[in-house]
């Protein structure tokens, strides 16, 4: 069982008004701005749910926007978001969904596309508190919650791969709390998702970055 | 050091000579690898960040974003200012600025949920009030935070302090015991006393339904901050006059989950019970939302 901080208790500090509705909508479309390449044109929210019904009066939309800008909980200018969006040039939109083939009541999809007309999505769920799960990436069932320092990485499913990255942290003495291997089929893309209980930071990404089947390494801190 | 329930607590308490707060204190330090220091300064900014809140709300007019509240903040503390209060100055400044913090959250401004943003009134209110009438330090202040946490990490633990999972009573229920108790250690009061004012404050509103209209956290969530300060104002009281609580605190806590667990889903934040379901409330959810 994770210990209670009291800063869990008194806290967090945050834009209202509603943790999971506000803040936690915040912190999915965050890990977003963390995954997704610095040139994102356009981004599409779908939302599922309660997100989907109640989202005006939570300023779902308004925290949606500002997490992909890379704004954290506590930013003031939240409520400017759609203003700062047209600043930096970012078209964004949203949808609603009436599916309820969600894990959650409070799911969002978000889907970018780069300037090159790349697209990266992942689904996530505000699970309370400002709490969040991400489910899937890229329509792969995944999970994890941006509680630890996290490392996501996307590689060739290859041997070697999983040990080459282990011992990148090793070496920087990074110690592994969790660590999740997903792959599309055999012998094509992988994902492997790393919650680590020490910081980890770009010099252990590059050292990672340096094996040419892998495709990219993202620190994900929230 | 850490304890995982109030019988824990107050051993540690005795055995150690400390107060909750400084009990509080020492586990931050001891499980998150920190320092007293460093776990101040933490909470010294939580608390300007609260001070900043109810100071926004007396001073600038907010306008929620479900358009329910706004403006409360200003009128209770004008009519304090120059007419008879009828709870006198403490209870009125409290819920003054307690329903203050609700108006910056549902207009999309900075607060520090404690124990939650519905929440999120109680603290400030009474915290501020009390400092305000007795002069205390920003320091003592802060310190007393370390106390209130004790008392919500305790009912997050063992019980929960969500709406959606136990109602109100979790909510403005755990953060009325976490002032009641803080209150009583600023004035004086033993480890012991500050828990029979937590038991107290957290019995008094036992069974409280969520019932936010349209789903918001607005109404009735901000009248409830000020009975929330409120309470927690008059179970210090009654403590400190000796008035003890006869149920342990942590047989409070257990009670209080278990009649969270037994409300009806409609009672528990779904805005398809309580003031939300009336036919008011459901035509205000309409107006909102069409």
């Amino acid at each position: 069982m994770k210990q209670i901080s009291v800063f869990d208790v008194i806290g967090p500090n945050m834009i209202g008004p509603s943790s999971s509705h506000t803040a936690g909508a915040l912190r999915i479309a965050r890990v977003m701005h963390k995954l997704a390449p610095q040139d994102i044109a356009e981004v599409t929210f779908v939302l599922y749910g309660s997100f989907a019904k109640t989202y005006k009066g939570h300023g779902t939309d308004k925290a949606l926007v500002a997490g992909l800008l890379g704004m954290s909980q506590e930013d003031e200018r939240i409520k400017e978001a759609f203003e700062e969006a047209k600043r930096q040039g970012l078209k964004y939109k949203f949808e609603m969904s009436d599916s309820t083939n969600i894990k959650h009541p409070n799911t969002v999809e978000i889907i970018v596309t780069d300037s090159q007309g790349n697209q990266l999505s992942i689904t996530g769920s505000s699970i309370g508190g400002g709490s969040i799960s991400i489910d899937q990436v890229n329509g792969m069932d995944v999970f994890f919650t941006g509680e630890y320092y996290t490392l996501f990485i996307t590689h060739e499913d290859k041997p070697g791969l999983v040990a080459h990255i282990t011992n990148c942290l090793s070496v920087y003495r990074i110690n592994i709390a969790y660590m999740k291997l997903y792959r599309e089929h055999k012998g094509k893309m992988a994902y492997t998702i790393i919650e680590a209980d020490e910081a980890i930071n770009e010099e252990i990404i590059d050292k990672i970055m340096y094996n040419n089947k892998v495709h990219y390494a993202k620190i994900i801190d929230i | 050091m850490n304890f995982i329930d109030a019988k824990e607590l107050l051993k540690l308490c005795e055995s150690e000579k400390l107060k909750i707060s400084e009990v509080m204190m020492k586990r931050e330090t001891a499980l998150f690898q920190s320092t007293i220091q460093e776990v101040l300064e933490r909470m010294g900014h939580s608390y300007q960040i609260m001070k900043n809140s109810v100071k926004r709300a007396l001073n600038e007019d907010l306008s929620s974003i479900g358009g329910l509240i706004g403006g409360e903040s200003k009128k209770i503390y004008s009519r304090n200012q120059n007419a008879q209060s009828v709870c006198g100055k403490v209870v009125s400044d409290a819920i003054s600025y307690a329903v203050g913090v609700l108006e910056v959250s549902s207009s999309m401004g900075l607060i520090v949920a404690a124990p939650t943003a519905g929440s999120s009134g109680v603290i400030p209110g009474v915290f501020i009030a009390v400092q305000e009438a007795f002069e205390f330090s920003d320091e003592m202040m802060t310190q007393a935070l370390f106390n209130a946490g004790a008392i919500g990490y305790l009912i997050t633990r063992n019980a929960s302090v969500s709406g959606a999972e136990a109602g109100c009573q979790a909510e403005v229920g755990a953060a009325s015991a976490m002032a009641a108790s803080a209150v009583c250690e600023l004035m004086g009061g033993e480890p012991e006393a500050c828990l029979d004012a937590a038991s107290t404050a957290l019995t008094n509103v036992l069974g409280l339904v969520c019932d936010p209209i349209a789903g918001l956290v607005e109404a009735p969530c901000q009248k409830r901050n000020a009975m929330g300060a409120s309470n927690a104002l008059i179970s210090a009281e009654m403590t400190l006059c000796g008035v003890r609580h006869i149920i342990p605190f942590d047989e409070t806590v257990e009670a209080m989950y278990r009649v969270g667990k037994s409300m009806p889903s409609e009672l528990r934040e779904t805005a398809m019970g309580g003031i939300a379901a009336t036919p008011t409330g459901c035509q205000l959810c309409k107006t909102i939302f069409d």
